[in-house]
């Protein structure tokens, strides 16, 4: 049975060695622990012994030759019926592995602690435990810190608020209304709003939507509504008016250079608002596309991340209720938001004093006073307004 | 019962345990005569000079000796004169006292105590006043006890005398006279690794040992009295092993923990018992976990005026105590 | 068949007293260099062994009384602890920090021998601490109306440490039965004798703490035994201390990890092998016709099959459990 010698680690640290001598060549019998070659190592020079009694067969490695721990050096027609002391290299002996850090503590889960007031970890825990939520108490602890007893004072205070009594039904709160909640809350509290209402004169859209319907469902198997229309008109008008593309940062407001349109979308979860991105480079119809398109995984629950980050400005198609007039609130970290309600017809006077039957729509605007005020709102919404006045059998949708 | 300085409880104890048991000798330099601090007084003219034995000037030897005689069957209780002193037996103590039964895999055990006076605040100037409990607190296989009081040191002292355990008990020199105090006349012991609260609060928790425990008690009464905070003191008495569960379960009630021990404060013994409040209490922490010790600077300076401008004292700990319960 | 009571030299031992001399060295030649060949064939990082040493250490050795007396050695002292019945295969169970070694169980390097039976106390690494733990095993030995003899170990360079000179003082001061024997093999590591100390003879120190000092070839196992065998007498005698100095020569480098050819040469090595411990005392043994050729070589073969076997026992042994790393920290009370 041939036996193959290989380079064991002859020292702390050694990592190859260097065949000095061959003690041994190949036809020469060698007994176990019979030195065999010498090899040269950075830290020592040595003998090795033959683990093996047998004869040799093969030469591996010649004399001046260097190579790694664990090499093979030379075969042995090995004697029958003896162990061999095997030469397997033992595990380099070498500094013991320092012990893995511990998994860094799953760093603390910084709560819905939007509001003011900081709490401590113990104020935390005793919160989580009796279910309060901090964002809902005014601290009275130094700078306005919540402590302990704000947490219980709260806890007691409120005892009926989270139970249902008789003729009464609670219902938990999900995931999604408790974002809703908190960010419309901080929004509305926190962004002082004001608001704007025009009236704009959608006759002609109304027909050319009525002309270009069929087709364009054939075209592309999309519903044709108003909406991509008022999404067209506000994301062509947003880069004239930079204000309403915005965000408030305390000390600065960032003016966004591009215009990421997030279109609400009701689902029976909750409002979503999935954003379409760069909405003042598409085409109507590239914009019905796009809002089919995440309308559709809105309501299937299929949005990614990515479909409803980077929002710039956000439109909101309350006309689907049926609504004529609304105030939304604008959608936390952004300058304002346009809510298109319901076209209806309507008599209006007409240039000869005439009394015709009108399409109109009204565009309502609610928007941060803290970043831009009224002649502001004023100018985008004009302009928005004349850019859905605009559309006419005959304009093109692409 | 009596009213005993503690240095005359360490007598006591010393001479109960050498009665009691007659593998128990004491051994070090001028301990024949009774000590330099008087602590070994009467145990020559009752046990023996054998018993109580005069050595050469040689720390190392006075250690490592020591371990050989508990090899060999007895129980000795070596004093080094000064805590300041024990260096040359730092290699006897760490390599071999407190190795020798791990090394061996449990077939050898050194059952030793080593006493000597610690601490600061006598004049003693850079070489009688140092704090040494952190560097042998660091190492496994060594117990260290603090003392500062007559009752504990009575207790303690037993107790290390009676373990199979190399024991280090460092006595603090500036208590052995300072104040008496009710102490059995009866066998007691008071075991190793149980802390002893000495206050009770529930604003905040106080963990200290050695003369600090005295200068915190004080605190404690005054910050009560002038400001309303109420703090629990809690004595750890054992410095390794410490009584993390007594310490823990405090701090769970109060919130807030405040480390006070006379040790530079970097690398000091206190700055372990913080890192184990904030990592295994930390949703109990109302605010940060604080220390106050000396600084960085090598104890102590002789001039009095220096000295006092370093050390802890009643008033920089109540300043400490107003400071983080105002948090 | 010469009587060998009627040979000059014998020191009074029997002729299987002398034979079982010679076993104990070419043993602790031969586990010292199987040792080293394991760490070579890269079993067992490190390897500490005395050729060279023999004579010195079974010469003392073999007057005390194994059990009884106690021996404090150095990571050198494999001929020591063999006289005194460890075992090759203790030895080489050590060597590959296995479970059931009784050094330490794998816990502490190989070649730092214990023994509680054999009164052979645990080693370790810092030099010549273990020399005032001798001090303080005959004081409790005086103290407790014993007659045990402790015989400390430590080289050349071990006898320039602190710990030693305040032992000696110690010793000396208190009259106690501490044997300090000094192997001196001329070199620590690299560092040679002439740099280690400012005298030759290094026994003469024992003069300064007021007791005996004898210098002996250590490297003639028979007078090595005649002064150890006169300082185990006195000691337990009460008459106190002894410094044995033995003269001898390391013929293998410090440890597995150092190259001796950086500080002394082959010839120089080659010179004192021709001389040493082994090849003079089967000389002796042969010409005073104690033994011959072929019971030495019979002796030898033995030695051999007794290394071999243990050998293969060590090397099949398991490695200690890991979840016994931290026990024995503090004596684990019942």
């Amino acid at each position: 049975m041939t036996y193959t010698l290989t380079l064991p680690e002859v020292g702390e640290t050694v990592t190859e060695g260097t065949i000095e001598k061959w003690l041994k060549a190949p036809g020469d019998k060698v007994a176990k622990y019979e030195p065999i070659v010498e090899v040269n190592t950075d830290k020592v020079n040595v003998e090795l012994p033959s683990p093996v009694s047998g004869t040799v067969v093969a030469i591996l490695v010649a004399e001046g030759e260097t190579v790694a721990i664990g090499a093979g050096l030379c075969t042995i027609d090995q004697v029958a019926g003896e162990t061999p002391a095997e030469i397997a290299p033992a595990a380099p002996s070498e500094e013991p592995k320092p012990a893995k850090a511990p998994a860094a503590a799953a760093p603390q889960e910084r709560a819905d602690r939007g509001g003011p007031g900081r709490a401590t970890p113990r104020v935390r825990r005793v919160a989580g435990e009796l279910g309060v939520d901090l964002a809902r108490i005014t601290g009275s602890g130094p700078g306005g810190r919540i402590i302990e007893d704000d947490v219980r004072a709260f806890a007691e205070g409120a005892p009926a608020a989270s139970e249902a009594g008789e003729d009464e039904e609670a219902v938990p709160v999900s995931g999604i209304r408790r974002t809703i909640a908190r960010r419309m809350s901080e929004s509305a509290f926190t962004a002082p709003h004001a608001w704007l209402v025009v009236e704009a004169d959608v006759s002609g859209l109304v027909e050319l939507r009525a002309a270009e319907r069929e087709a364009f469902r054939e075209r592309t198997g999309v519903d044709l509504t108003y909406l991509p229309f008022a999404a067209h008109a506000v994301s062509q008008a947003l880069p004239d008016h930079p204000y309403l593309n915005a965000s408030w940062a305390e000390e600065r407001i960032i003016l966004k250079k591009r215009v990421n349109l997030g279109v609400a979308v009701a689902t029976d979860r909750g409002l979503l608002v999935p954003v379409i991105k760069d909405a003042d480079r598409l085409s109507v119809a590239a914009l019905a596309q796009a809002m089919s398109e995440l309308g559709g995984k809105a309501r299937d629950n299929k949005l990614q991340l990515d479909d409803v980050q980077g929002g710039t400005f956000t439109l909101d198609n309350t006309g689907a209720f049926g609504s004529v007039v609304s105030m939304p609130i604008v959608n936390l970290g952004q300058a304002a938001i346009i809510s298109f309600e319901a076209i209806t017809r309507r008599p209006a006077v007409a240039e000869d004093g005439a009394i015709v039957a009108r399409d109109v729509v009204n565009l309502c605007l609610s928007f941060d006073h803290r970043i831009l005020d009224g002649h502001q709102a004023g100018a985008f919404l004009a302009d928005v307004k004349s850019r859905l006045e605009a559309f006419a059998p005959g304009s093109d949708l692409d | 019962m009596a009213e005993k300085t503690m240095v005359e409880a360490v007598r006591d104890a010393l001479s109960d345990e050498m009665r009691r048991d007659e593998r128990v000798f004491v051994l070090g330099e001028d301990v024949g005569g009774g000590g330099v601090f008087r602590a070994t007084e009467g145990l020559r003219d009752e046990f023996g000079e054998d018993r109580c034995m005069d050595t050469p000037l040689a720390e190392a030897t006075i250690v490592g000796a020591s371990i050989g005689a508990s090899i060999n069957g007895l129980l000795p209780v070596a004093e080094i004169q000064f805590a300041d002193f024990i260096h040359p037996a730092f290699d006897q103590i760490v390599s071999e006292a407190a190795r020798l039964h791990y090394r061996s895999n449990g077939a050898w055990s050194c059952p030793i105590t080593v006493r000597t006076p610690y601490g600061a605040g006598v004049h003693g100037g850079p070489y009688h006043s140092q704090s040494i409990e952190a560097f042998y607190a660091h190492v496994p296989g060594l117990k260290v006890i603090c003392v500062a009081s007559p009752y504990d040191a009575k207790g303690l002292l037993k107790s290390a005398i009676r373990d199979p355990n190399p024991v280090m008990f460092l006595e603090h020199k500036k208590a052995y006279r300072l104040f008496r105090e009710e102490v059995p006349d009866e066998d007691y012991t008071i075991p190793i690794g149980v802390a002893a609260t000495k206050r009770e609060g529930d604003g905040m928790t106080l963990v200290t040992y050695g003369l600090m425990t005295r200068y915190s008690l004080e605190a404690a009464e005054e910050v009560r009295g002038d400001d309303g905070i109420s703090v629990e003191v809690i004595d750890l008495r054992t410095v390794s092993p410490w009584d993390k569960d007594c310490v823990l379960e405090s701090v769970r009630k109060t919130g807030k923990a405040l480390i006070v021990y006379e040790d530079n404060i970097s690398g000091g013994f206190g700055a372990e018992v913080a890192a184990t409040i904030a990592q295994e209490a930390f949703d109990f922490l109302d605010g940060p976990v604080t220390r106050i010790a000396s600084p960085d600077v090598p104890l102590a300076p002789y001039s009095g005026v220096l000295e006092e401008q370093i050390l802890p004292n009643p008033q920089k700990i109540a300043a400490g105590i107003r400071k983080l319960a105002a948090y | 068949m010469v009587s060998v009571s009627d040979v000059p030299g014998a020191q009074g031992l029997s002729e299987n007293q002398l034979r079982e001399l010679y076993y104990e060295m070419f043993l602790a030649r031969s586990v010292g260099e199987r040792a080293r060949m394991l760490s070579r064939m890269g079993k067992g990082p490190f390897a500490v062994t005395g050729e060279g040493h023999e004579a010195a250490q079974v010469g003392t050795a073999y007057a005390m009384t194994p059990g009884k007396d106690w021996a404090l050695t150095y990571y050198r002292d494999l001929g020591v602890a063999l006289t005194l019945g460890m075992t090759p295969r203790d030895l080489l169970l050590a060597h590959l920090a296995r479970a059931e070694s009784i050094e330490s169980g794998g816990r502490n390097m190989p070649s730092h021998f214990s023994s509680v039976d054999l009164h052979i106390v645990s080693g370790s690494a810092p030099v010549s601490t273990q020399v005032p733990h001798a001090v303080g095993i005959a004081l409790a030995s005086k103290l407790r109306g014993l007659d045990e003899v402790a015989v400390v170990y430590f080289g050349d360079g071990g006898a320039s440490v602190g710990d030693v000179h305040e032992s000696m003082n110690f010793a000396g001061v208190h009259k106690l039965a501490v044997i300090f024997v000094c192997e001196n093999n001329q070199y620590a590591i690299s560092v040679p004798a002439s740099k280690q100390a400012a005298v030759t003879d290094l026994s003469i120190r024992a003069q300064g703490y007021g007791f005996p000092g004898v210098t002996v070839d250590g490297n003639d196992v028979l007078a090595v035994y005649s002064v150890a065998k006169e300082a185990v007498g006195r000691a337990r005698n009460g008459d106190g201390p002894t410094f044995i100095e033995a003269k001898t020569y390391r013929l293998v480098p410090h440890t597995s990890d150092d190259d001796d050819s950086r500080y002394r040469s082959r010839e120089e090595v080659a010179e004192w092998a021709k001389k040493g411990p082994l090849v003079r005392f089967a000389a002796w043994l042969e010409e005073n016709g104690v033994v011959s050729k072929d019971e030495i070589g019979e002796t030898e073969a033995k030695a051999m099959a007794e290394i071999d076997a243990a050998t293969e026992y060590a090397e099949a042994a398991p490695a200690p459990d890991p979840a016994t790393a931290m026990r024995h920290v503090f004596v684990e009370e019942e």
